[in-house]
């Protein structure tokens, strides 16, 4: 009655869907890998991520006005994450482990060479609050820009590239001075910690 | 430390590179998107049923199918693309100059498979 044809409609949706889902599955799971820390984690954060996704994709869609929908995608899996450690009252269960280096996409030479660096690097991330971590995994590990993780993050533009300047500073710091290396900074969930409340 | 600020986001772009889906969990996302394929199938029979026998209902449907198979394709498509990147020749799906016969006939069996989920074979 409505002049919708709802088999066109659920095809075409199933078709953008699957089109997403193709584009997009590599981004889902290294954020929620990174951000978790565990591989099995990570795949349920995925699955659900995905699943969670597939049930609003027509209103994402229609709200969307054509902007691309990796931040909503970003910020389901963000909020599945959430719920998570309060569900399970824990944090990450980092440091990644070796398998992860093997199964990104790291030549031979960098893994040898580069081992240890990039393992301060990955430990100093750990220590990051909570938005500081998530928007330089967005940055670095999704490739998104300051208006995408805006979206994500449910920031401004301007708010972000702030953030995204302090977390890469206080990661210099901790990367840079083995002291705070040895001193872990307490990390609780939404709130900054470190840097932020000191200043 | 401008200097620096190069050097340290190319580390940090090394450490934080993406991650590969593990092979399970895409089996296991794919069989979800295949049955969600199927279902929109399940609905158009059971349209065609109720409704193909009026044949000013027939244009309708003759939509529909375009539309669902173009679902099914978008599957079939994600599958040969997977097997493309996973093929031995390296992780992460070293393009190939010449021609690949087995992938475009795997493509089209998927293809087939697809066709007769989507539709009914008989």
């Amino acid at each position: 009655m409505s002049g919708k044809a709802p088999q066109k409609s659920k095809a075409q949706l199933d078709a953008e869907f699957s089109e997403l889902y193709r584009a997009h599955l590599r981004d889902v799971y290294s954020y929620a890998y990174y951000r978790v820390g565990d591989h099995h984690d990570a795949e349920d954060l995925t699955e659900q991520t995905f699943l969670q996704a597939y049930r609003h994709f027509e209103r994402a869609q229609r709200e969307s006005n054509g902007r691309p929908l990796r931040p909503w995608l970003i910020r389901i899996a963000h909020n599945l994450a959430a719920n998570l450690y309060r569900d399970r009252s824990r944090k990450p269960s980092w440091p990644i482990d070796e398998t992860t280096m093997l199964a990104a996409p790291h030549t031979t030479e960098q893994l040898v060479e580069g081992r240890d660096e990039l393992s301060r690097v990955l430990d100093g991330v750990r220590k990051l609050p909570d938005d500081r971590r998530e928007a330089l995994i967005m940055r670095f590990a999704l490739g998104m820009d300051n208006r995408e993780i805006a979206r994500a993050l449910g920031r401004s533009d301007g708010a972000t590239k702030v953030l995204i300047h302090r977390a890469i500073k206080q990661l210099e710091g901790i990367v840079g001075d083995p002291l705070k290396d040895g001193a872990p900074v307490p990390l609780k969930d939404g709130a900054p910690v470190g840097e932020n409340s000191n200043e | 430390m401008n200097d620096a600020l190069p050097h340290f986001e190319g580390l940090l772009r090394e450490a934080l590179a993406p991650v590969e889906p593990p092979e399970d969990l895409i089996l296991r996302l794919e069989g979800t998107l295949t049955s969600i394929t199927e279902m929109a199938a399940g609905e158009l029979e059971a349209w065609e049923l109720s409704a193909m026998r009026d044949p000013r209902n027939w244009a309708r449907p003759a939509v529909a199918v375009v539309a669902g198979t173009a679902a099914g394709t978008a599957l079939v498509l994600l599958r040969a693309r997977r097997r493309a990147q996973h093929s031995p020749s390296g992780l992460r799906g070293i393009q190939r100059p010449s021609f690949d016969r087995s992938g475009a006939e795997r493509a089209l069996r998927d293809f087939g498979r697809e066709t007769r989920k989507l539709f009914g074979d008989r």
